[in-house]
């Protein structure tokens, strides 16, 4: 019979992705439920040091492939190395975060197994010996809580961001399984090359600073960066500032672009378009500043404040770095 | 070169989602070409005039011709549909599963599918295909280029971008970034209502409903709660960002 909640712990350059950490507090919640064990899977190349981590955020075993076959992420080595260790293990779930690789990796698996997957979920728990998914169809505007009652192992992947993190037990041990890497990669990686950013990353952040049209010009995208940074949000923007060409596709927020769960979400000269809002609605706390008192964007802002970005936000920036201070 | 693209049809990106019976109604929708797929359809094109191929659109769903159209319409050569009345109970592996047993049957060098579907999000069906298909995958295609048996794209990645070769055949997804898909011309439009939609139901493909059933379960479908719209402040700027300020620290306590 099926058993073991497994969490795949995504990793870059041996750094745990925080992500992991949320799908391990949830993955302690379930397995404790259901009687399991709490297993993380951990894939790449010197990574073996960051076992230690998983078991202080609640993995009581980890499977560990520490391998340089594994050192960048390919759909076939992570693949294939995944399968043979389902097949030896047959776990009841494995959890991904909605990331790149999470959704690459956890989709060819959920195939490879012939099993069912959930994308994009925002919560899970445990209803009659089932995980239950709950995640957003048309990127927010209805939801659906579904379920896998046969086929094993359940595939899921987390939203990041949205799954609470319980403080870790220093000193808690888990047991380490080394694993072998096998088949063959098709995929060559020819070039890997990260945005040089201080800035965290969309989806992971917690406060985002968000630009619309009202910005009026690339280089007024400064004033959002310059504002961002000084309280350590990353920097979002709507569709239209990237038609524009003022900013890169790559932090769109929307049903075209990412989807966002920040604890704040600071929308600057943002109408508020359904495509839009589909994006960022599942943020804690929005912001707004507009200066058409009628812009749609108030309907879903906890604050809005109507007015010129360009004299409150310099005011706003202050307010904010003193409180941080 | 054969491509094929891989085409969902969804609601428009304005629609308004209504629950009828426990279930999504598309009553007065207007239906829509993933726009996901779109960038598909537009990089097929142009590897398809720079190679005297052709584009097969294939697509999965009951009353998806006039979107399959509108594809041909943008210049795809023909095109293929799944229809089948016994298909009610699917989910992405039913999808991937039928896909993949119609695309074994047909001549290819290259797949090409949106990254995500806007309707569910879910970003399985492509990568799914390759799995059965037993042929590489390289997602988030922000940059495509075909040669020598081989397709090389640059693909965004969580952070950055990673740049992926593959031999041939493929299936590469798409992402916003990779071109501007073109508008169907009058003369494309025309030309489309003349060109070959083929349609085949699951027995054709050797598949029953219970070969494709779903093995994910919907429970319930429900709509969000409604963000209540929270306190505008309508002060000058310097006592409207005090105020605001101070609610994030000591009301939100988000600060
Ligand atoms: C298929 C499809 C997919 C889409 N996907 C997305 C998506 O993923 N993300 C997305 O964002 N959009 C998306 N859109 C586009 C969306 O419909 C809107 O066009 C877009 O969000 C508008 O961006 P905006 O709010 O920045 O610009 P506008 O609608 O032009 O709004 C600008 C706002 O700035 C305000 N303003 C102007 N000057 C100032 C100032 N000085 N101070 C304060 N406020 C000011 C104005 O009052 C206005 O409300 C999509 C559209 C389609 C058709």
């Amino acid at each position: 019979m099926a058993k073991g909640i497994w969490v795949f712990a995504e990793q870059r350059d041996g750094k745990i992705k925080k992500v992991t950490y949320e799908l391990l507090s949830a993955g302690r919640g379930l397995a404790d439920n259901l009687g399991e064990e709490l297993c993380a899977v951990l894939f790449g190349k010197d990574v073996a040091g960051a076992a230690a981590a998983l078991g202080e955020y609640g993995a009581d075993k980890v499977f560990v492939a520490d391998n340089e076959k594994l050192a960048e992420y390919t759909n076939d080595a992570y693949v294939n190395t995944l399968f043979d260790l389902a097949k030896a293990n047959e776990p009841n779930a494995i959890l991904f975060g909605y990331t790149a690789s999470g959704r690459d990796l956890g989709a060819s698996i959920a195939q490879r197994l012939e099993t069912g997957m959930f994308s994009d979920c925002v919560s899970v728990k445990v209803d009659g010996g089932q995980l239950v998914f709950d995640r957003p169809l048309y990127a927010g505007k209805a939801f659906v809580s579904a379920s896998c009652p046969e086929a094993r192992p359940v595939v899921a992947a987390m939203r990041p961001n949205v799954l609470a993190i319980n403080e870790p037990q220093a000193g808690k041990q888990a047991e380490v399984v080394n694993v072998e890497v096998s088949g063959d990669i098709r995929q060559v990686i020819k070039e890997v090359a990260m945005a040089i950013s201080s800035r965290p990353e969309l989806t992971e952040a917690s406060i985002i600073v968000s630009a619309g049209r009202g910005v009026k010009a690339p280089e007024n995208m400064k004033l959002i960066e310059e504002f961002a940074d000084s309280i350590g949000a990353a920097v979002g923007c709507s569709r239209a500032v990237v038609d524009a060409g003022w900013y890169p596709q790559a932090q769109q927020v929307g049903q075209t672009g990412k989807t966002v769960a920040a604890n704040l979400y600071i929308a600057c000269g943002i109408s508020g378009a359904i495509q839009h809002l589909a994006g960022m609605s599942s943020s804690k706390c929005i912001v707004a500043i507009n200066k058409d008192p009628e812009a749609n964007i108030f309907k879903v802002a906890d604050y809005g404040i109507v007015g010129d970005l360009f004299e409150v936000v310099p005011i706003l920036k202050e307010e904010l770095k003193k409180l941080l201070a | 070169m054969k491509i094929l693209v891989l085409l969902k049809q969804v609601f428009d990106t304005e629609a308004v989602i209504k629950i009828a019976d426990g279930k999504i109604s598309g009553d007065g929708i207007t239906q829509i070409i993933n726009p996901y797929d779109e960038f598909a359809v537009e990089e097929a094109l142009k590897i398809a005039e720079a190679t005297k191929g052709e584009v097969t659109i294939v697509s999965v769903g009951a009353d998806v011709e006039q979107t399959v159209r509108q594809a041909l319409a943008m210049g795809a050569t023909n095109g293929y549909v799944v229809e089948d009345a016994a298909m009610t109970d699917v989910d992405e592996y039913s999808i991937a599963t039928i896909l993949s047993k119609a695309i074994g049957a047909m001549q290819y060098d290259l797949i090409l599918a949106g990254w995500r579907a806007i309707d569910d999000g879910s970003a399985q069906v492509a990568s799914r295909v390759a799995q059965a298909l037993n042929i590489p995958l390289v997602n988030l295609a922000i940059k495509l280029d075909v040669a020598d048996g081989k397709a090389t794209a640059v693909t965004e990645i969580d952070g950055g971008t990673a740049t992926i070769e593959v031999p041939l055949p493929a299936v590469v997804t798409c992402q916003k970034g990779l071109n501007e898909p073109r508008y169907p011309s009058m003369k494309g439009i025309m030309q489309a209502k003349k060109k070959k939609i083929e349609k085949v139901g699951l027995g054709a493909l050797g598949l029953d409903a219970s070969a494709v059933a779903a093995k994910a379960k919907t429970l319930n479908i429900y709509l969000p709660q409604t963000r209540a719209a929270g306190k505008v402040i309508t002060d000058e700027p310097a006592v409207a960002a005090k105020e605001v300020a101070k609610l994030l620290r000591e009301e939100a306590k988000v600060i």
